[in-house]
């Protein structure tokens, strides 16, 4: 270690090497099959259950907690994958506390409700484990799909259409699949290389043919995609990122979030990844959160992340914020950034407090700086490259409820569209019914 | 602190808690490590005859059902009487009842049906000043095989004769253990009776295969592929038991009989739920087999303080006290009306009461868009399923309708008590008063 967390500047190595396999390793590692006996035996399997409801993509959760019961977790995973192809992932990166586990009735009645995420994880992970996929494909239609983008929606869409029996060509342009799974979460939540071991699994399937390194646009027009395929699904994600609109935000030392966490997913020996001794990061969903403990656990001494609006705005949710309160990292709110200070390279971020005024939010005058080797950008991420001809819902593209767009034979889901909260579980709700709406759609038509 | 002495057939001890003959009481080892613990009395494991021992199995004695926690629930075991030669036995009871006079030192015999061979261990016995002889009629695997142990408790006739045989034999006091494994508790228990018993204990446990491996399709525990049916035992066959000791309690023939009760007494309540149903004394094995022999002061600690709160100052005072309140079906009052009350403030909206009453019951339970889930009186039976399958304790009870109330489900006012016997359904039934 040649280096430490108090060594000025941005610097690599602040940690012992064997520091960084144990920081970055399982969040929380895989039940046991005891642990996760008596885990599941907490559900009261419940009518109608709440807990499938507030599943995006509508798992039978009962039935998969009572078939761990039972001692088949492969049947889970069936049960599981039969809704959500990227159920393994899901079971790692779903806010379950706003969505299954915040509608378990353990939660509302004591406030502590059926572990759904880890046993959704301890299903997943057997069959995964075991590299098994449980699917065949139909017979072959003749039909071709290209999707675009080979992130959570664009892969629950490809996956779901190959089983259908179309020929599918998944075109991505990062130079690997997985989209925000392989580039875009802390490693923490995909150790071990998860997010590419998902994909492999999924891609036995059959009927998908994997291009990488092509861009729309670039590589080829929507128009072209048309040309040579029956049904066509954008799953493009937000490939741009906001700006802060200050002076010198591009100094040295400022970058997008987005690509830091890409930079370290893609990053084999992390302790060559240089961190700053004050690490600032601007925003409050989980790209920030991400950023910002990842920051510390590269050894970052100082993180703070500052968010404009109130903690009850923050995208983040409580257990991430949580997560990163233990993780070292200060949580300022209400404040917003004002100017960048640089020097060559970057010194203080300088923030003005806010409150909610009449034209919104506005600055109360009072103004703190922070010290900053390096301030992370995490305040949002937009559309780009998106073909003109789409219409628009604000800021996103418009579908309709089965993901078509409003162009006839052009279907999109995922965080491209307006649809869900960014979320990997609704970008696979989003491709999954795309898939089946082409594929009615296909069928249909050649009947 | 209630005092909880008892006197059982005039076998003292200082609580009523004894270790039934079992693993646990097979050598003095394991008997004075309970009698420092606080057991109140021990029935040393089954001896046999003189001669060569019996053998056990050298695989897997017991097998086991389990909560989802790994909490046992229930255990079967193909383990016989006592492997020990007879003169080891004898030797080390004599020891240890001299050193422990305040304890109750039973033992338990099975020997072959025949007089000599009875006499001939009830001489032996004798000579150890143990307390009293527990005739073991009920084991139900192996030794009843042999014409011995439940080939013996399932027909009367023979506990009879061989219960007349140990009267006649011996001053001792002598308790006939009975096998669960019979369609008519009764019977055994009269015979023993008849033969001079002093007393029956119950049950011996239960004929039972506790599992199927289902790879190599042998019963559990398995034995080299095979398995033999083994006797259960445990928290699970509690219920069972409490109504074998309630049949003979009230039964007219057997009502004086003193009974020490055996069968998943895991707690204090358990133990005192027997009492009340008109057990002298209990008799415990499993939940020692799980935890130690340290459990006997949750035990007794348990019930003491029950007894407090109830200001019972001894434990004759708890016996047999539930007695009276078991009946006939015949004489249940049919106008006691209860009704399915929700506390919708303890309701966590699960919707298993629904799920339970929708499908499987009478179709009694609204259920809301909102997941409100709420009583339908009109078609409320009072079936009590609901309480039972609520994971939330006291938020579905049952409340009974006040005399003169009209039932929403029949129309018909709630009258005083009447029973099947007087019911205008009943081809049998007698002219009202």
């Amino acid at each position: 270690m040649s280096n430490s967390p108090t060594t000025p500047g941005i610097a690599a190595a602040r940690l012992h090497p064997e520091d960084y396999a144990r920081h970055f390793d399982d969040l929380y590692p895989n039940y046991d099959a005891h642990e996760a006996m008596v885990a599941a035996d907490r559900c009261y399997f419940c009518h109608d259950a709440p807990c499938i409801t507030a599943c995006p993509t509508e798992i039978d959760i009962p039935l998969f907690i009572r078939q761990i019961q039972a001692g088949q977790p492969e049947a889970a995973a069936k049960t599981i994958f039969d809704q959500n192809i990227l159920g393994g992932m899901c079971a790692r990166v779903c806010p379950t506390e706003t969505l299954c586990e915040g509608a378990c009735v353990r939660e509302a009645a004591e406030g502590k409700p059926v572990e759904i995420g880890r046993l959704q994880r301890y299903a997943t992970e057997t069959m995964l484990a075991r590299n098994a996929h449980p699917y065949t494909r139909a017979t072959a239609t003749g039909k071709r799909v290209a999707v675009v983008g080979a992130g959570p929606a664009g892969l629950a869409c490809a996956h779901r259409l190959a089983m259908h029996g179309h020929d599918v060509t998944l075109y991505d342009a990062h130079e690997k699949p997985g989209g925000l799974n392989e580039y875009g979460i802390a490693a923490y939540k995909a150790a071990h290389d998860f997010a590419a071991a998902e994909v492999a699994w999924l891609l036995q399937i059959g009927g998908i043919t994997m291009k990488s390194g092509w861009r729309l646009g670039a590589d080829g027009t929507l128009a072209d995609l048309q040309a040579s395929h029956d049904a066509v699904f954008l799953g493009i994600g937000l490939a741009g990122v906001n700006a802060l609109g200050l002076a010198q935000e591009d100094a040295p030392g400022a970058r997008d979030a987005v690509d830091f966490i890409a930079e370290l997913r893609q990053t084999e020996d992390l302790s060559t990844l240089p961190i700053g001794r004050h690490v600032v990061v601007i925003g409050g969903g989980m790209t920030a959160v991400d950023a910002a403990v990842q920051s510390r656990l590269l050894g970052a001494e100082h993180v703070t992340m500052v968010y404009r609006r109130g903690r009850e705005d923050m995208g983040a949710s409580d257990y991430e914020l949580n997560h990163a309160a233990n993780e070292g990292v200060k949580i300022i709110t209400n404040a917003m950034p004002v100017a960048v200070h640089a020097n060559g390279a970057l010194r203080e971020m300088e923030f003005a407090y806010t409150h909610a005024g009449e034209t919104g939010l506005e600055p109360t005058g009072e103004t703190f700086r922070l010290k900053a080797d390096q301030v992370f950008k995490a305040i949002g991420q937009t559309l780009e490259g998106a073909p003109d001809a789409l219409a628009r819902a604000g800021r996103k593209l418009a579908v309709d409820p089965d993901g078509r767009t409003s162009l006839p034979g052009v279907w999109a889901g995922g965080d491209c569209t307006g649809g869900g909260e960014d979320l990997t579980v609704t970008a696979v709700a989003q491709g999954r019914n795309a898939a089946e709406s082409i594929h009615a759609t296909l069928m249909g038509a050649g009947a | 602190m209630a005092n909880l002495t008892t006197n059982f057939v005039g076998i003292k001890s200082p609580n009523p808690y004894w270790l039934a003959s079992a693993p646990p009481t097979d050598k003095e080892y394991n008997v004075v490590r309970a009698y420092k613990a606080g057991w109140g009395g021990v029935v040393w494991k089954t001896l046999g005859s003189e001669g060569p021992p019996v053998v056990n199995v050298n695989g897997p004695r017991y097998g086991a059902v389990w909560g989802a926690d790994r909490r046992l629930l229930g255990l079967n075991n193909i383990e016989l009487i006592t492997d020990r030669p007879l003169e080891v036995n004898l030797r080390e009871i004599k020891k240890v009842k001299r050193d422990w006079p305040d304890r109750a030192m039973v033992v338990s015999l099975m020997v072959p049906c025949d007089e000599e061979s009875w006499k001939a261990i009830l001489k032996h016995v004798e000579d150890t000043e143990a307390d009293g002889v527990e005739l073991n009629f009920g084991c139900p695997h192996g030794m009843s095989e042999r014409g011995m142990g439940a080939a013996v408790g399932q027909v009367p006739e023979y506990i009879e004769m061989v219960t007349r045989w140990v009267k006649q034999h011996s001053r001792m006091p002598c308790i006939v253990k009975l096998t669960p494994n019979i369609a008519d508790i009764r019977k055994p228990a009269e015979a023993a009776k008849r033969g001079g018993a002093d007393a029956v204990s119950l049950i011996n446990t239960i004929n039972s295969i506790t599992s199927v491996n289902l790879d190599t399709f042998s019963p559990e525990p398995m034995i080299d592929g095979k398995g033999a049916h083994g006797g259960y035992c445990g928290p699970a066959v509690k219920p069972i038991a409490l109504n074998m000791v309630a049949e003979i309690a009230r039964n007219a023939e057997t009502r004086d009989l003193p009974i020490s009760g055996i069968g998943g007494v895991t707690t204090w309540r358990d133990a005192a739920e027997f009492l009340a149903l008109g057990a002298g004394n209990v008799q415990v094995c499993t939940v020692a087999m799980t935890y130690g022999f340290g459990i006997i002061k949750e035990l007794t600690a348990g019930l003491s303080t029950y007894m407090d709160q109830k200001g019972f100052t001894s434990v004759d005072q708890l016996v047999g006290r539930a007695v009276p309140n078991v009946t006939d079906w015949q004489y249940l009052n049919l106008n006691y009306v209860t009704k399915a009350k929700i506390n919708q403030d303890l309701c966590i909206s699960c919707g298993r009461c629904y799920a339970a009453c929708e499908d499987t019951s009478h179709q009694a339970i609204s259920m809301s868009p909102d997941r409100k889930f709420e009583v339908i009186d009109a078609e409320c039976v009072a079936c009590n399923l609901w309480v039972n399958v609520c994971p939330v304790q006291d938020c579905i009870t049952m409340e009974e309708l006040p005399k003169g109330a009209v039932d929403p489900r029949t129309g018909a006012v709630v009258d005083d008590y009447a029973n099947w016997t007087t019911h205008p359904n009943n081809p049998m039934a007698k002219a009202a008063e």
